[in-house]
């Protein structure tokens, strides 16, 4: 039985073993095999010419890897906490973002690491940075909310040409409720293709992350008062797999997103508006976003639960929902 | 980072840079001519004559193609701006010159020499300035902006510094792949200023990668003085903080700054490590041709006009020690015009992009659509 944490090890471990251009690049992921242990034992096996220990310094990760894709190698960076990709903002989005468009050569690069809030780890330990991205033309977003969908979608991104960002959710690292035997082959899941969690008839609600597990709980507690909730995890948040959403909202006619970043700017507001343009007619309600406030994410307890969304707060905003 | 507790783990194999004191070499820095004397370029050299001409020939190419960019600009054929070397040419020629075929380097936009010495050819930067269809990207982006990696030359991008953390990577890469190459990378007085600068170079000492770092001393980063970019005296100094070798040369001889970058070359080539090289220069030309220099003392562009040409120089050597004559240098001069009036034509002759072509290229087309214009309330 794998747990999250251990399904993107195995990910990357499994890459670097059926190519040799596959390479580690991070803060503390050789010996010490990363803050979260997810690049643990890879120094040992595979020696520290291709498990790299950088300095403080995430323009010099963000730099280097691109340097090398230039090169043909595929690096795996790993941001510490994901908070610190703003300190890597710049390389990301004007040079890994814009090299292909600009003169073909495509950056086969992933830039992964913990992402998340709800661990109570302050305002910077706690980020969901899609939204900072999604605007920037060239980079996909990968988060995946299973250890079948992590192994997968890591292997798929090292193998993908194009920068790929993977966010983590570090809640589900050791989340017992993840472990799950995985298969002994070789696998990927598909960059770009949503996943349906839960087939349901009564209204759609679009996520991914750990708000999917959210969106479980809720689910069951509707299912009693005989709502059949559908619940559509994203996976691959660009490029953005725009038929899974609209078939489902076609299908159950109320659609809810759900995400843990701000509500304002955040990727529930794209969604909406995919919504809005493409199956106005059959929708039976608004769309209703559930994310967090605009705030950054505070640290005392009590506070980052009024931060962000409840299970209470998605079955609530479910109920009106259902009886617009 | 703060949050997590740290190990000694990564000391345990770490090689110390050999010898820490503050190294800066100034053999082939500027030195004053002798009384009465116009200056020439150092005697100091293994360059034979065809090399000495070759470099002529790459110092004449790029003043005259940004001349003729000048025109085209003028003519408003050019779409963007254009950016001038004028003074500053032999700082690019001669240390991209000294590289090795499989080299790479990443130059600033004011090092359109090291691109062609690199063999990216005039008609290639014509159609880009010109914004055309058969430019390297396609009209995408703008001058040196695009590479070719099969040549060992990565175009830079405009945010300054970021192309060190770049070549850097380029390195790393390379020593896995066990291929010995020595990365040049250039930035100014200004560029050294950035984060991504110091991140880069920093980097890249500590992993004792091969990388050269060119950094020109041309007096202004836009309007700005050095004075007021950094403190120190001379930008060499800055190596003593990444624990490696720092060189002053004159930017202004180009054989100076072919001997220095050789050196520099062979040392990292030989032990690994970064290399610091200071080139100390002038642009006398303003930012782009916007520019009108009014933040430049009087007479400060003229001295260095008449006194401190960098194509003067070497003239002026060439005929001290009977390289070549006249002649032969006015048949070289009018094959470069040559081949710029053809390249000229050749760009001039090319179409506009397609504007469709915006839509494409993003990601692997054969792996994610084409960004096409969406049609509005069409299904």
């Amino acid at each position: 039985m794998a747990t999250f944490v251990e399904a993107i090890r195995q990910g990357i471990w499994e890459e670097m073993e059926r190519d040799p251009t596959v390479f580690v690049i991070g803060e503390d992921v050789g010996a010490y095999g990363g803050a979260f242990k997810v690049t643990d034992g890879l120094i040992d096996q595979f020696g520290n010419q291709r498990v790299i220990d950088t300095p403080i310094s995430e323009g010099a990760i963000v730099g280097a890897a691109c340097g090398a894709a230039l090169l043909g190698m595929r690096p795996v960076a790993e941001f510490q906490f994901i908070d610190f990709i703003s300190a890597g903002f710049d390389l990301l989005t004007n040079y890994a973002a814009k090299c292909r468009y600009r003169w073909g050569a495509g950056i086969a690069a992933v830039f992964r690491g913990p992402s998340g809030s709800g661990l109570r780890s302050g305002p910077f330990h706690s980020l969901n940075p899609e939204s900072f991205f999604l605007n920037t033309a060239g980079l996909k977003i990968v988060e995946p909310s299973s250890a079948y969908d992590a192994k997968g979608l890591i292997k798929a991104a090292i193998r993908d040409p194009d920068p790929v960002l993977f966010f983590e959710h570090k809640k589900l690292y050791r989340l017992p409720r993840l472990r799950e035997e995985l298969p002994s082959d070789d696998y990927i899941v598909e960059l770009g293709k949503a996943r349906t969690v839960r087939e349901g008839r009564d209204l759609s609600i679009i996520t991914f992350g750990a708000t999917v597990l959210t969106a479980l709980d809720a689910a069951e507690e509707l299912e009693k008062e005989g709502l059949d909730v559908e619940i559509l995890d994203l996976r691959t948040l660009a490029p953005l797999d725009k038929q899974s959403i609209l078939n489902s909202v076609r299908k159950t006619s109320r659609a809810m997103v759900l995400h843990e970043a701000s509500r304002t700017g955040g990727i529930g507001g794209e969604i909406a508006a995919l919504i809005g343009e493409e199956a106005f007619e059959w929708l039976d309600a608004p769309v209703v976003r559930v994310a967090s406030i605009d705030t950054p994410v505070p640290y005392s307890p009590p506070l980052e639960d009024y931060y962000l969304p409840q299970t209470k707060d998605v079955v609530d905003a479910a109920r009106k929902l259902a009886a617009y | 980072m703060d949050n997590v507790t740290k190990t000694n783990s990564s000391n345990r194999r770490r090689r110390r840079p050999p010898g820490r004191e503050i190294r800066i070499f100034t053999k082939y820095a500027p030195r004053r001519a002798p009384d009465g004397q116009a200056l020439s370029c150092t005697t100091d050299t293994t360059l034979r004559p065809e090399q000495l001409l070759d470099l002529y020939r790459y110092l004449k190419l790029t003043r005259l193609v940004e001349e003729r960019l000048v025109n085209l600009y003028r003519q408003t054929k050019v779409v963007g701006g254009v950016f001038r070397s004028l003074g500053q040419e032999a700082t690019a020629v001669g240390s991209a010159y000294a590289l090795q075929p499989q080299d790479f380097l990443t130059p600033l936009i004011r090092d359109l020499g090291a691109v062609f010495v690199k063999g990216i050819r005039p008609r290639e930067i014509f159609a880009q300035y010109m914004a055309k269809a058969w430019g390297p990207s396609g009209g995408r982006d703008l001058n040196i902006h695009f590479g070719s990696v099969e040549k060992g030359f990565i175009g830079p991008i405009s945010h300054l510094g970021d192309m060190i953390p770049v070549m850097t990577g380029v390195l790393l890469g390379a020593r896995m792949q066990k291929k010995r190459i020595v990365g040049l990378a250039y930035i100014g007085d200004g560029g050294m200023s950035t984060g991504a600068f110091h991140e880069g170079l920093n980097f890249a000492a500590v992993q004792r990668l091969p990388l050269l770092v060119l950094a020109e001393y041309n007096h202004y980063a836009y309007s700005t003085p050095t004075s007021l970019q950094t403190a120190v005296r001379d930008l060499a100094e800055k190596a003593a903080g990444y624990g490696i070798p720092g060189h002053i040369v004159d930017g202004n001889d180009v054989i100076a700054c072919y001997e220095v970058t050789k050196r520099a070359a062979e040392s990292a080539r030989r032990h690994g490590g970064a290399v610091l090289i200071e080139a100390k220069t002038y642009r006398r030309k303003g930012h782009a041709e916007h520019d009108d220099q009014r933040y430049v003392p009087q007479g400060e562009i003229d001295w260095w006009e008449q006194h401190n040409d960098p194509i003067d120089r070497f003239e002026r050597f060439l005929a001290e020690h009977q390289v070549a004559g006249k002649e032969q240098l006015a048949e070289i001069t009018a094959s470069v015009q040559r081949e710029i009036d053809e390249d000229v034509e050749w760009a001039e002759s090319s179409p506009m992009p397609d504007p469709e072509q915006a839509a494409y290229g993003v990601f692997d087309n054969s792996i994610v659509p084409p960004a096409l214009r969406p049609k509005v309330l069409e299904k």
